[in-house]
């Protein structure tokens, strides 16, 4: 009897979602940091317009998105670390799976550490 | 009415052996004529990716989670920072790995996803152009800026400013 394809390093399970997620968060970083040198330039226009932008950045939505890009840019480093692993370790492809899941075990714990202390700054007053 | 079912396209050739046929030219590799472009992309993106969790990570760090964090960032903040060369190597690497690691990664995507000759072509253009003002600026601004402007006849107040 046929058994269902089990999956490859690439197809199916936490090897694609890994990719999918990578590529996501990677483009999404990308367009940030578009924006990101284009709202630092303004210190190179006059320090209001610098200062005044900066301030308008400082409400809860945006703390919201800031805790949110650093989601994305944590999953994107540790998975890319992960990735350097499979192509340049001898083991790599054979552990990907398990990588995957430290991984996102360390992420977890590195985004909430993050998470705790900008949301306790940026929305409990000053 | 009779069905007719037709051979697989591909897979074999008229002696019925898989594997051994010609290639279609549609499917054949190129000559090479790019060099080891697309291999020293691949080893780019794994090296300057280890670089760049480091400096992010650290600019994060001292940006948003010492002190006051986010409270902190004004037109000072970054005046201050950039008062020293340490902080405007370290923004400059930064910019020139993250932006060269995201310009990379979205060729690659475009290259994935349009299928088009014309769409991929114009698509690049548009972020290799983009990708070239940000770069272009973001060097200009870390290495031509005054971190001591004088506003109104007033010197901005900073400890790392001249007395004036």
């Amino acid at each position: 009897m046929p058994t269902k394809p089990a999956g490859t390093l690439y197809r199916g399970r936490e090897g694609m979602w890994s990719w999918v997620g990578h590529r996501i968060t990677g483009v999404v970083i990308f367009f940030f940091l578009l924006v990101h040198v284009l709202d630092t330039s303004l210190v190179r226009v006059s320090p209001e317009a610098y200062t005044a932008v900066i301030g308008a950045y400082k409400n809860p939505l945006m703390a919201l998105g800031e805790t949110g890009l650093v989601a994305a840019i944590v999953f994107h480093a540790f998975n890319g670390l992960r990735i350097i692993a499979v192509d340049f370790w001898k083991k790599g492809a054979k552990y990907q799976r398990q990588m995957l899941w430290v991984v996102l075990a360390l992420w977890l714990v590195t985004f909430a550490a993050f998470a705790i202390r900008h949301l306790s700054l940026a929305l409990g007053g000053h | 009415m009779s069905t007719d079912i037709q051979n697989p396209r591909s897979g074999q050739n008229s002696s019925g052996k898989i594997g051994s046929g010609k290639i279609a030219p549609q499917y054949r590799r190129g000559t090479g004529s790019k060099g080891n472009f697309e291999m020293f992309a691949w080893l780019f993106m794994r090296l300057s990716g280890v670089v760049l969790v480091v400096l992010i990570f650290g600019h994060l760090f001292v940006n948003l989670l010492v002190g006051e964090g986010i409270h902190a960032i004004d037109f000072g903040f970054v005046a201050g920072k950039w008062a020293d060369p340490f902080w405007q190597f370290w923004d400059l690497a930064m910019l020139w790995l993250a932006m060269l690691h995201g310009t990379n990664g979205v060729r690659t995507i475009i290259n994935d996803y349009a299928e088009k000759d014309a769409t991929r072509f114009w698509l690049k253009v548009v972020l290799y152009a983009a990708s070239f003002v940000i770069i272009v600026l973001g060097t200009l601004v870390i290495f031509t800026f005054n971190p001591c402007p004088v506003v109104n006849g007033v010197q901005l107040p900073g400890g790392f400013c001249p007395a004036p």
